[in-house]
C-alpha cells in the first residue's frame, strides 16, 4: 500500500508497510497516482525514467512492499501502565468535560482517593506488571490536586514498592494547575517524569469553556500554576495541553498563544463530546479545522528555522520519534487501553481507560478486592490493528495504532469501528509530521 | 539536478520485528492527549535493540 499526499507545499509517498518516506517532484506524483491507480499496470502510462524508477523501487521492496507476516501482540494478562482518578471532583467547571465535571456520571462513588486505595492500586499494578520493569501511574482526576496529600503519600509508598519489586514507576500527574502553590510546583518537579498541564490557549478561549466553581474565568490562575511548574521543570518533560472546540476552530492560534506564554511544548486536542453539543466537532468543519493545522506546522516550521520571530516550539502531534521509532508489535496495538493500561477510580473499580470510567458494562474487577476480569482484558488485547477491518486496509494504521477504543465505542457502540472523525484529524495531523520528518 | 523521487526517511517497521515487542515503552495516552492515541510518536525503549 501506498498513499501519496501533499503537505507543507510539498509532495510525499509512504510506503505504508515498510515506512519509507519518499519525496516526489510534481512529475514523480502524478506518474505514482497513474501506477497506484492502475495496479501498477506500466503498459497503461507511458515509459519514462521515472515509471522505470519506480518499479524498479517496487520490485525492491521498498516501495508497495508486502504487509510484514506477524503474530498477533502482547501478551494479555500483563498491566503496565494505570491512571489513577484520584479526585472525582474538581475545582473548575469546564463546560466540555468528559468526565462530567469531575463525577463521571457516577455521584454515588467517593469523591477523593483514599490512601489505601492508591497503595492497593499500585500493590496491584507491581503484581501484575508481569516480567515489564518500566511502569507509568498518572494522577488524573477531576483535580488531583484536591487531594495532593494523598498523591504525595501514594508516591513514597510506589518508591518503596519499586524497590521491593525491582521495578521503576514514571509519574505523571495532569492538573489545570490553578491550585498549584510553590510547594506544590517543587514536589511536582522533583517526583513527576511527566506532567500534563491543562490550559486551552488564548485567554478568551480558554475563560469561556473554563469557569470556576464561581463562574469566573480560570485563566490566570491556570497560566499562573502552570508557568510555576514550567520555570523548575529544568529538563523533565512536560506538556501544556489545551482542547478546542467548535467555539475555536482556529485552534492554531491557541498553540501560538500557549508558545508565546512560555510553554516550549504543546498539544491541543479536538473535544471529546456528544455530537448534539454546541461545542461538539462534526465533518463539516473539517476544511476549517485542517487548514488551522496546516497553519500550525507552517509557523512551527518557520520557528524551527529562526524565520519567525515567535518562540520555537514542539507540538505533541507533529513529533516522530526519528531513530526511535517503535516496533511495529507497538504500532499494531495501540494505546493497550483495557489490556496493559487501566484506570482506577476513587472506590478502587477498575476500567479499560480512563474515558470508559463511568461506563458500567466496562468496569473489569476492583483492587482492593484484587480482582481483574480476565475476558474483558483479552477482548480488549484482541483488538488490534490486525482484526480491524477498516484499519488494516488504512494508509495510518502503524502511526496511530488504531486510534482510540473510547472514541470508537462513544461514536460507533463497537471498540473494534474507529470513529471516523477521529480519524479523519488523526490523518491530517500525520500527513504534517511526516512532512516535517523530512528535513530531520 | 534535483532528483524526481528522493527517500527521505527510510522504515524500520520490518527490522524491528527482529528486536521488537518488549513491552518496555510507554503506553499511548500517559504523555499529552489523554483523548486521542498516537503510537508513532512513543520511542522505543528497547535496550537489547542492535
Amino acid at each position: 500500500m501506498v498513499h501519496i499526499f501533499g503537505a507543507l507545499g510539498r509532495s510525499f509517498a509512504l510506503d505504508v508497510e515498510s515506512g519509507n518516506l519518499f519525496e516526489l517532484d510534481a512529475e514523480a506524483a502524478k506518474v505514482l497516482s497513474g501506477l497506484t491507480a492502475n495496479g501498477w499496470n506500466t503498459e497503461a502510462v507511458a515509459d519514462s525514467d521515472i515509471v522505470r524508477e519506480f518499479v524498479a523501487l517496487r520490485c525492491d521492496g521498498q516501495l508497495d512492499s508486502a504487509e510484514a507476516d506477524v503474530a498477533p501482540p502482547s501478551d494479555p494478562g500483563v498491566i503496565k501502565a494505570m491512571c489513577l482518578n484520584v479526585a472525582h471532583d474538581c475545582n473548575l467547571r469546564c463546560r466540555y468535560c468528559f468526565a462530567g465535571q469531575g463525577e463521571y456520571n457516577n455521584s454515588s462513588c467517593n469523591t477523593r482517593m483514599p490512601l489505601d486505595v492508591g497503595i492497593a492500586a499500585l500493590e496491584f499494578l507491581m503484581k501484575r506488571s508481569g516480567n515489564r520493569r518500566n511502569l507509568e501511574v498518572d494522577f488524573f482526576g477531576g483535580e488531583p490536586l484536591l487531594n495532593f496529600d494523598n498523591v504525595r503519600r501514594m508516591v513514597e509508598a510506589g518508591r518503596e514498592l519499586e524497590r521491593k519489586y525491582n521495578k521503576k514507576i514514571s509519574f505523571t500527574m495532569t492538573t489545570n494547575a490553578a491550585g498549584v502553590t510553590d510547594e506544590i510546583a517543587d514536589w511536582i518537579n522533583a517526583e513527576m517524569d511527566n506532567c500534563v498541564l491543562s490550559i486551552d490557549g488564548r485567554r478568551e478561549v480558554h475563560d469561556r469553556m473554563r469557569p470556576d466553581a464561581g463562574g469566573h474565568g480560570s485563566y490566570d490562575k491556570c497560566a499562573a500554576g502552570a508557568l510555576r511548574v514550567v520555570s523548575g521543570r529544568g529538563g523533565k518533560a512536560y506538556y501544556a495541553r489545551g482542547t478546542y472546540t467548535a467555539h475555536n476552530l482556529d485552534f492554531h492560534l491557541d498553540a501560538l498563544a500557549l508558545a508565546d506564554a512560555g510553554f516550549a511544548n504543546v498539544s491541543v486536542e479536538p473535544v471529546v463530546a456528544q455530537s448534539d453539543k454546541p461545542y461538539a466537532l462534526n465533518e463539516a468543519m473539517l476544511p476549517e479545522i485542517f487548514a488551522s493545522y496546516d497553519k500550525l506546522a507552517e509557523e512551527i516550521v518557520k520557528r524551527s528555522k529562526g524565520a519567525s520571530t515567535g518562540k520555537p516550539f514542539t507540538f505533541f502531534h507533529f513529533i516522530t520519534s526519528g531513530e526511535h521509532e517503535p516496533c511495529l508489535r507497538k504500532r499494531l496495538m495501540g494505546c493497550g487501553a483495557g489490556n496493559e493500561y487501566a484506570a482506577v477510580t476513587p472506590d478502587g473499580d477498575i476500567y479499560p481507560c480512563h474515558q470508559f470510567v463511568g461506563r458500567e458494562s466496562f468496569r473489569m474487577g476492583n483492587v482492593i478486592a484484587d480482582e481483574l476480569d480476565s475476558a474483558t482484558q483479552k477482548e480488549f488485547a484482541s483488538v488490534n490493528i490486525l482484526t480491524k477491518s477498516e484499519c488494516r486496509k488504512c494508509w495510518a494504521k502503524y502511526h496511530c495504532g488504531g486510534g482510540c477504543a473510547a472514541n470508537a465505542h462513544s461514536a460507533n457502540g463497537d471498540i473494534r469501528l474507529p470513529d471516523k472523525l477521529s480519524c479523519a484529524f488523526m490523518k491530517k495531523r500525520l500527513e504534517l509530521a511526516l512532512a516535517m520528518s523530512a528535513d530531520e | 539536478m534535483e532528483k524526481s523521487i528522493k527517500l527521505v526517511k527510510k522504515g524500520c517497521l520490518k527490522d524491528s520485528l527482529k528486536y521488537g515487542g518488549c513491552g518496555e515503552c510507554q503506553a499511548s495516552c500517559q504523555s499529552a492527549c489523554k483523548t486521542s492515541c498516537t503510537v508513532a510518536n512513543q520511542p522505543c525503549k528497547n535496550e537489547k535493540k542492535a
